[in-house]
């Protein structure tokens, strides 16, 4: 019990965080939790790669677009139901991730991530210039038409935000099943030494490329919400660099490899991030303010809150896993 | 036919430049083994102090560029010490974190100051003199920086560490000191490459993410860590980017660009020049 202790409480900071719009009925806490609960997800996701398998995709937003994008071109031009352009958002964006990972993952370090950096930014240029997915543009809903299958808008913000909170759970839950099971293992072994964990038999590049594919399923399916809540998307929302270094900022945050961390971490960064957005005083300055923040922890606490915690208070030590 | 020759002078010439704006990080990952993802905020902090110097003190970007030197060399230090010299054993997701953060640091106050309006300089000479006079600059550069590496004491030790750092350390290299002066060395480059292109183009703040961007493309194609492989990169780049302008949609440039990048990583990973 004790040792699942990490995986109840986020279990209960995301109902929470789905719990609290519904119950009060306010669309603005809809608002709030609905990007809480996405950067939940998205770092939870990021996580089952960099965490487990010490790849870093410094390119993973790439997902997120992908999946915004299939979802948003099933309804825009086929009005096909939110749930099952969602699920091929998913399912798309964690193909590709299959393909490239294929070919990607052969490459190391910084390699690897320069590699990711490069996927994103081709998929942006590439997107921009396809005509049916609006160009540079972009697409935009006929809101009132988008909407209207779900009864009115209001009634489909909701309904998309109710469908976030079943898919953060889900990628909570997936997490947590794939570090505990015996392909949770191998990711480790790969991340502390891949040769060895090859030589002992461990089929890494398959070990690897299935990471690579989970990790990607969420973000497209979080896109395709977040787009489908827009009511727009365009190549450079959908495709933005910054997002996924939020992505890694957020799971060192709060710790890595851990399942407790990337939540801690997404609520911990949105919290500071709204404070400084929020602030008059460090309105201007929020990107600088990020970071020293950035920098800071980079330097002094590389494993996270997580790992602060452990190491100084006793009680916790074998608490996260 | 007038064409094509444009095209290929007009890419030679930005070639050189974009040549310039990788050298610096091409230096850093050979020397260091670092990406250095504030290698784009440093351009960008290039173009805004060729800015500020000509709007206040009406000194040219071709003079201003020795001054964003030597504070791109001081700047490049102090950032070695406050932000990389703890981390440097740490692995590459600490480099790219703690250098992302530098350039989110950069970028944001850049921003709180000028907003990300475009700015542009009123030099009083036409694009294409103002193209060969910064290409001409940042040929010159990169033949002191060859001279530099191959010919002198410093350059020799820089070479060293990057090849082998525990050895060089051995030899009584202070391997420290180098490593802070490679860094002070790539940021002064990138901030020079800054300095040339606001004499060309229009800038904002968020312009020296593109830069970066073809950076890592020119640094791949020239071999990561070669500095003189990114001045011919850097080369190749431009003409392709203006040579095939003409045959394609402008837009879809840059998707090629990254396809390649993604192939030669893939397929010829110590860069099309070979590299070391």
């Amino acid at each position: 019990m004790k040792k699942h202790l990490g995986f109840i409480v986020s279990l209960l900071i995301i109902l929470a965080c789905g719990a609290y719009p519904i119950v009060t009925g306010s669309p603005m806490a809809r608002e709030d939790m609905f990007v809480m609960l996405s950067y939940i997800g998205l770092a939870l996701s990021l996580n089952v790669l960099m965490g487990f398998t010490g790849y870093v995709s410094f390119g993973h937003v790439v997902f997120f677009g992908i999946g915004g994008y299939i979802t948003f071109a099933l309804i825009y031009h086929y009005g096909i139901g939110l749930i099952p352009a969602l699920i091929a958002g998913g399912i798309v964006a964690a193909l590709i991730a299959g393909l490239l990972g294929m070919a990607v993952l052969n490459l190391r370090g910084a390699y690897f991530a320069i590699a990711t950096i490069g996927i994103n930014e081709a998929f942006k240029t590439l997107i921009s210039n396809i005509d049916y997915l609006g160009g540079a543009e972009g697409l935009f809903f006929n809101l009132r038409k988008a909407y209207s299958p779900y009864g009115g808008s209001q009634k489909a913000l909701w309904y998309s935000f109710i469908l976030l909170v079943i898919v953060t759970l889900a990628a909570l839950i997936v997490s947590f099943l794939v570090k505990r099971s015996k392909f949770g293992l191998g990711l480790f072994s790969i991340r502390e030494d891949e040769d060895a964990a090859k030589v002992l038999g461990i089929n890494t590049k398959l070990y690897k490329t299935i990471a690579f594919m989970i990790s990607a399923f969420f973000p497209g399916m979080i896109g395709g919400l977040f787009f489908f809540k827009n009511g727009s998307i365009d190549p450079n929302s959908a495709f933005h660099l910054l997002k996924s270094v939020e992505m890694i900022f957020m799971v060192m945050l709060g710790g890595i490899g851990t399942i407790f961390g990337p939540v801690v971490g997404a609520l911990t960064y949105e919290e500071i991030r709204s404070y400084l957005l929020l602030n008059p005083a460090f309105k201007d300055l929020h990107l600088a303010i990020s970071g020293v923040i950035l920098l800071l922890i980079v330097l002094f606490i590389p494993d996270g809150i997580v790992g602060f915690l452990r190491r100084k208070i006793k009680f916790f030590k074998e608490v996260f896993e | 036919m007038n064409v094509y020759v444009d095209a290929l002078i007009n890419g030679v010439l930005l070639g050189l430049i974009y040549g310039l704006a990788a050298m610096g990080l091409a230096l850093i990952w050979g020397v260091m083994k670092v990406i250095n993802l504030s290698h784009g905020a440093f351009i960008t902090l290039g173009m805004f102090f060729s800015y500020v110097v000509f709007t206040s003190l009406h000194f040219p970007p071709y003079i201003s560029v020795f001054m964003a030197i030597i504070v791109g060399l001081l700047a490049g230090v102090i950032t070695y010490f406050t932000a990389l010299h703890r981390v440097l054993n740490a692995g590459e997701l600490s480099t790219l974190l703690s250098t992302y953060s530098v350039s989110l640091i950069i970028i944001g106050l850049l921003m709180f100051v000028f907003a990300t309006t475009p700015k542009a300089l009123n030099l009083g000479m036409n694009i294409f003199t103002a193209k060969m006079v910064a290409a001409g600059f940042s040929f010159v550069f990169s033949v002191i920086l060859y001279y530099f590496l191959y010919k002198t004491d410093t350059g020799m030790a820089i070479r060293a560490v990057s090849q082998h750092p525990d050895a060089s350390k051995l030899m009584g290299i202070d391997t420290v000191k180098i490593l802070a002066f490679s860094f002070g060395l790539g940021v002064a480059l990138a901030m020079a490459a800054g300095t040339l292109i606001s004499m060309i183009f229009p800038f904002s703040v968020l312009s020296g993410g593109l830069y970066e961007l073809k950076s890592f493309v020119i640094c791949v194609i020239g071999g990561l860590g070669n500095p003189l492989g990114a001045l011919i990169g850097g080369i190749v780049l431009g003409i392709l980017e203006n040579v095939f302008g003409l045959f394609v949609n402008q837009g879809i440039v840059p998707f090629i660009e990254f396809t390649i990048l993604i192939l030669i990583l893939l397929y010829k990973p110590q860069g099309l020049l070979g590299g070391h």
